[in-house]
């Protein structure tokens, strides 16, 4: 890489003076991880995401920068189910302060759509509720139907 | 106190169901007490069960309980359109206990969040159906004298039984059972039944026919082969005859061994059975009533 294209390159992603890095998204369920996180609801700080960026581990990967924004740990373990190698950059005075990894939380609620189609949520406007009985491979134990959805069944509300 | 549910065979531990079967022994010898004068009772039968309501409206006017309620959600606002969540919100400012029944997996859990007083589970879909399980385990230990050192078979439909699956983990919290599970290949026990006895380091073994070994039997549990739950049906009607029990079947049982049935039957208990002293399965019905009596009075604290 010469250093035009690594001016290009940071020209893409631009330095963040503070706030949150999201890297190493699954492309595909960028939109999914924007949602979950309430992004496209804040109307005032920055955010910046790119998807189909180059990857060593992946591929292919997304990442979201937000400037002025620092997530509780409960918030932000609800990505884990769609993207589970995200890894989190903290970034105070364009300086990374910590880096974070996701974490399969024991608990889901909400989020997650209960493959059961004769389940009470599937029917009634009721947050879903699971307990996480298994994290890798992930499978979830609805609190209401007590039936079991895997990873492969799993569809996000 | 915070309100005692009873939405699934394992919000009970075991001592709760020993205390379960003590008071519905007591029951059985006085069954006709005053313990819900006063006392209003609901009955939510968002689809029909005839036996299951009939047997809690039974238990509730031997108790001196005043019962309201539907038999069949066509006769309620649901018919208009009323969410389960209203429904409920409404029931609980009128009633001192609910008692519902209803098609959707989950529902009552979701009723027992919403609703200011105890909710008990008569069935919701193919989920859970405590009270049976605890009938079940009354007349076990009524037949036995005992939970513990049981040798259970369990026969026909094992893999979408919801009284099997409840009554293998009741059962699973006592000392030493053996279960032996006889079904057609696409009816066996769920793969998670099996794992979750082998964690308990409980023996079981799996049979695909009737066989001799059944002498060795303390109880029988049958249970009908639905036909709908057979993609093909001409599998259907190979199986159909095989899981049939008849009378002469019982000649080398044990004499203590009693057969159960969760009713109702089709034609997998051969009525020749009905004679035999071995048959409990009517009285395991009548037993109904004391068991739904003792959980009453537990889940209102009267006991």
């Amino acid at each position: 890489m010469n250093d035009s294209e690594k001016n290009l390159k940071k020209l893409k992603v631009s330095a963040l003076k503070n706030g949150t890095v999201i890297d190493h998204i699954p492309p595909q369920n960028l939109f999914k991880v924007i949602s979950i996180l309430g992004l496209d609801k804040i109307r005032e700080d920055m955010i910046t995401f790119g998807m189909n960026l180059d990857s060593k581990a992946m591929g292919s990967k997304a990442l979201i920068k937000i400037s002025n924004k620092y997530f509780e740990d409960d918030d932000i373990n609800r990505i884990a189910l769609i993207a589970p190698n995200a890894k989190l950059n903290i970034i105070k005075d364009y300086k990374v302060v910590e880096k974070k990894e996701v974490q399969v939380p024991d608990e889901v609620i909400g989020i997650v759509k209960c493959f059961n189609p004769k389940c009470i949520t599937n029917h009634e406007d009721i947050s879903t509720s699971f307990k996480v009985i298994n994290k890798d491979p992930l499978e979830l134990k609805c609190k209401y139907c007590e039936k079991i959805t895997n990873k492969d069944q799993m569809f996000l509300k | 106190m915070s309100k005692r549910d009873l939405i699934s065979i394992m919000d009970y531990t075991k001592e709760e169901y020993l205390r379960i079967m003590e008071l519905a022994a007591e029951f059985e010898k006085n069954p006709n007490q005053d313990l819900l004068k006063g006392k209003v009772v609901a009955t939510l039968f968002f689809e029909p069960s005839t036996r299951t309501r009939l047997s809690f409206e039974t238990a509730i006017n031997r108790l001196g309980g005043k019962v309201i309620g539907f038999s069949d959600s066509n006769n309620s606002s649901v018919s208009k359109g009323e969410t389960l969540y209203d429904t409920i919100k409404i029931v609980s400012n009128y009633a001192d206990l609910i008692i519902i029944r209803h098609p959707l997996e989950g529902s009552a859990r979701y009723a027992a969040e919403i609703s200011s007083v105890p909710v008990i589970n008569a069935g919701d879909g193919a989920n859970q159906h405590p009270s049976q399980t605890l009938l079940d385990m009354y007349s076990i230990k009524k037949t036995q004298g005992t939970l513990d050192n049981l040798n259970i078979f369990m026969v026909g439909d094992l893999k979408y039984g919801r009284t099997v699956h409840s009554l293998l983990m009741a059962i699973s919290q006592f000392e030493n059972p053996i279960f032996n599970f006889i079904a057609p290949e696409e009816l066996q026990i769920p793969k998670e039944y099996k794992i979750y006895l082998k964690e308990k380091g409980i023996r079981f073994f799996e049979h695909p026919e009737f066989t001799d070994i059944i002498s060795e039997a303390d109880i029988v549990y049958m249970t009908r082969v639905q036909k709908e739950r057979f993609s093909d049906p001409i599998e259907y009607e190979n199986v159909k005859n095989v899981f049939i029990l008849k009378n002469k079947m019982l000649e080398k049982t044990k004499p203590n061994m009693r057969i159960l049935h969760p009713l109702p039957r089709i034609n997998e208990i051969s009525r020749d059975v009905d004679q035999n002293k071995k048959a409990y399965y009517f009285q395991q019905a009548h037993n109904g009533i004391f068991a739904r009596e003792a959980i009453i009075a537990h889940t209102l604290g009267l006991d």
